[in-house]
Parts: C-alpha cells; structure tokens; sequence
C-alpha cells in the first residue's frame, strides 16, 4: 500500500505540492490526473524517493521512503517499477542490456541464460518481437521507447509499477495500445499501478480509481462513475472537454 | 515602469550563498562517489571501457600539442641565449620546463576541454533525458555506475598521457633547439641530466593526478547537476570546462608552493 500524507513541495517561489493526501490499495490501478505543470510526475517521483518533498510522509508497505537507509531505500525501489515519461532508456546500451538493468535480483542479473530468457519474456509481454532486444533506443520510435520502458520496469517482477504519462505524445493508436498494456499488466501480473496521465480518455479506460490533482491538491478521489457523476467545478471543468468528445463516451 | 537598481550587497549574498551550495553538493557528491568505489564489479568494467576512450581518443593531441610546446620552448631559449652561457644547458631549460609545467598543464587543460566537456555533456544529456533517475529507481547507485568509472579512468589514464606528452615535448625540443643553435645530442643530455632530479618526474606525475581529479569530479558533478534542458547542457559543459581550467592553475600554484618550496 502507498500512503501520502500532508505532502508539500515547492520550488523557488512556486508551490507544487500543497498538502496532498493520496493512498493506492494493493491491487488496483490508480490514475492521477490533472492539467500539465501541476506537479503530478513530482508526486510519482516522491513516492519512490527522487524527489524529497519539504513536508509530509510518504509511506510504502509501511516504510517511511524518506526515514530508509541508502540500502534499505534501494531495495524497496527494487520492489517498484517506474515507467518515465520519455522512456529515459539508456542511449549507450542496447534494448537488452536496457531490460536486464531492470533486474534487481544480484543472482539473476549475472545469471545470462536467465537475463537471456527474461528479456524475450519482458519485450513478449510489451507486444515487442525478440529482435528489438539487439537495437539501441535511437533506432525505436516513440511507441517502442515507451514499450521498452515498460518492459524494463516489470523485468524486476515488482510489485507496484508507477507511469509518468505513458501515452504522451502517442498517436491515438498506440496510446491505445499503450492503455491495453497497462490493463494487461495489472491483470497478468497482479501489480499494483499508479498512472499519472492528462488523458482522460484512457484514465477512464485503465484505472479503478481516479484522482485529481490541481492547484497543489487532490481535489478529488473516486471511481470512474462517482467522477462522472461529480459536480465538483474543478472535475466538470477538468472532464468538460472530454466528456464532450465523442470518441470519450466510446 | 519599474526602476531597476543594482542591490550589490544582494547580488554579493547570492554569489557566497550560491557558492556556499555548490562546496557542500559538491561535498556530498563526492561521499557518494567515494561509497560508490564499494562496487568494483560494476565500476571496473566501465572504467575500462573509459581509459580506452581517454587514452586512444586524446593521445593524437596530446602529442601534437606537448611537441609544439617542446619546439617553442626550445626556440625561444634560442632566441634568449647569449655567447656566456654554455650550450648544455639548452637541454636542462628544456627539459625542466616541460616535466615541471608544460607537460602536465598543458596536458590537463587539453583534456578539460576535451574529456571535461564530453562528460558533462553525456552526464548533463543523462540528467535531463532523466537516465540518471532511472538509475535509481532500478535501485542502482548513479555514483559507481556513471561517476566511479569516469574519475578512476582519468586518475589512470591522464598521468599516463602526461607521461607521454613529456616524452614529446622534450624529443621535439631536443629536435628544434638543434636548428637554432650549434648544439650538439651530448651537450643537451649533458645538460638535461646534469641538473635533473628523481622528484621533478614525480612532481610531474603527482600535479597530474590531481589534475584528473579535478578535471573528472568538476566535469561529473556539473554534469549531475544539470537542470533544464539543451541550455542546462550547454551551461554545465561550459562550466565545467572554465571551472576546471581555473581549477588546475590554482591547484599548479599550491602544488609548485607546497612540493617544490619547502
């Protein structure tokens, strides 16, 4: 379970985080939505100890991420995933080296026919051919990068998986393809997801619950019906356009 | 319209708060890059890989500038020789200068430029493509992956192409001072041995090896510290080139005060 409580966080004069409480419950898939610039991947970022925010606690499986030793920090990051925004795929390495860094477990990541069979899993279970693990990042597109990503974070087995805005800048079909992963993982893998994402449309489609987080606060926390049903002015104003759009209500 | 004033009290508080910020993450950073040595599995192997690209990538100018350096020394102790002085002692200036101050210094702002821009830039590149972040939230330590190899790479490699950079510097001064002057092969090795010290070699060799430090710590941390974008590259590598460049002439005074004056 991840717990945020009271998290504060600015930078310079600009406040960011304003006192967010968030929890995730093991096993489902939370989307943390909200307009762009309001401090949504800063809030991922804590939780798995990147960012330190100036007030707060952040809390995984009872431990406090910011109280932890170096150590002990490192191996509660070995339990998560975390999908970043741009892939942040290693440019020096190829998609396979790329994929066995994602293997925590000291024994596995020297064994090679291990790594060897993991890779092919990992890029099987991204809807990636075994090929791809030869090429390096610059030769992937977009949609790739954001695949290997994934595949990298999972190649660990861990226990929660965190995405900073998998679908954006996608064409419409792979963010779609994207999405379907992310349900599929949560399904197949039985982690626990937390997707930061200014997409509606696929918040909707992925999530169990819903949050949104907009001047510095979670405004509100919910299903994908109680949202709909919200008439909180942020909500209407933040789902306006999209629930206008047609290809929404699909 | 709003009037603008110089504050200079505030613009001075900001540069000794701004300075004052930069020792004490430079200090951290340098704990964790010590910590980071634990891992000689992960590091040994890149460090490596390193050396190979510093050695093979800047031995080409390295020697092309030390033997420049040679040469123009050797030609203007030509022009400076009067009839009272003996021919021998061509070959102890030109030696002397380029083990004791050509050859290390020049070497090492060669290679802040060359090794201490590639470093920031890669790292800086890492930071902002967030590589660095993914780093760590695999668990893994940034400092014996990335910062580790490079520093232990430059510790190795650059004294050894100061070595060298000697070496060619006084063959090339031993080659020009000839067409300047009537000086024969045994007056310049009489005069390069006759004054020649065991300590000069490793006065060289030591200045050397803390320019690397300071050349590969400098071009890593500006590199990790990097913020915003293309622009933030293109700063920390600047930075990290004039602040190591700054770095190595103030550390040439201490060091020439502290080995050489006692």
């Amino acid at each position: 379970m991840i717990e945020l409580r009271g998290v504060k966080k600015r930078f310079g004069s600009q406040v960011v985080l304003d006192g967010v409480d968030f929890d995730v419950k093991e096993g489902e898939t939370v989307a943390l939505m909200g307009p762009s610039g309001t401090g949504k991947s800063v809030l991922l970022k804590t939780i798995i100890g990147l960012i330190k925010p100036d007030a707060g606690t952040v809390v995984v499986d009872e431990k406090d991420v910011f109280r932890l030793k170096r150590k002990e920090l490192a191996d509660l990051r070995s339990h998560i995933g975390y999908v970043f925004q741009n892939g942040a795929l290693f440019d020096s390495m190829d998609v396979s080296e790329n994929i066995r860094l994602g293997i925590t477990n000291g024994e596995k990541y020297n064994d090679l026919d291990y790594v060897h069979e993991r890779v092919r899993q990992c890029l099987g279970l991204v809807n990636l051919q075994p090929e791809v693990a030869l090429k390096y990042p610059a030769e992937l597109s977009g949609g790739m990068r954001k695949r290997v990503g994934i595949a990298r974070a999972i190649a660990g087995e861990p226990k929660y998986l965190l995405y900073d805005e998998p679908t954006s800048g996608l064409d419409p079909v792979n963010a779609d393809i994207i999405d379907e992963l992310v349900q599929r993982l949560a399904r197949e893998l039985k982690v626990t997801g937390v997707m930061v994402t200014h997409d509606v449309r696929g918040a909707f489609r992925v999530a169990n619950r819903l949050a949104l987080l907009t001047g510095g606060k979670i405004v509100m926390q919910g299903t994908p019906q109680e949202f709909h049903a919200s008439q909180h002015p942020k909500v209407k104003e933040f789902l306006e356009r999209d629930f206008d759009n047609p290809s929404f209500a699909a | 319209m709003a009037s603008r004033t110089l504050d200079i009290p505030t613009v001075i508080g900001n540069r000794v708060l701004d300075g004052a910020s930069h020792v004490g993450r430079l200090a951290y950073f340098t704990l964790d890059m010590i910590r980071g040595l634990a891992e000689v599995k992960i590091w040994w192997p890149r460090a490596l890989t390193e050396a190979w690209n510093i050695g093979v990538g800047s031995l080409f100018i390295v020697l092309l500038i030390s033997s420049f350096a040679g040469a123009v020394t050797a030609f203007q102790t030509g022009y400076q020789f009067t009839g009272n002085i003996p021919y021998y002692v061509v070959g102890t200036l030109v030696v002397s200068s380029i083990v004791l101050e050509l050859g290390p210094v020049l070497t090492a702002l060669i290679l802040a430029g060359r090794i201490g821009a590639r470093y920031a830039a890669e790292l800086g590149t890492m930071r902002v493509t967030e590589q660095i972040d993914a780093l760590e939230s695999l668990g893994r330590s940034p400092a014996s992956h990335l910062v580790v190899p490079r520093v232990v790479a430059g510790l190795i490699m650059i004294p050894a192409l100061t070595i060298l950079a000697n070496l060619a510097g006084i063959l090339a001064g031993w080659w020009s001072v000839k067409l300047v002057l009537p000086v024969t092969n045994a007056d310049f090795t009489y005069g390069a041995q006759s004054y020649w010290r065991p300590w000069d070699a490793w006065y060289s060799l030591i200045k050397s090896f803390f320019f690397a430090g300071s050349i590969t710590v400098i071009a890593c941390y500006m590199g990790f510290s990097t913020q915003q974008g293309a622009e933030g590259v293109g700063k920390s590598t600047t930075g990290a080139v004039v602040t190591s460049s700054v770095l190595i002439l103030l550390l040439d005074t201490i060091l020439t005060r502290i080995l050489l004056n006692q």
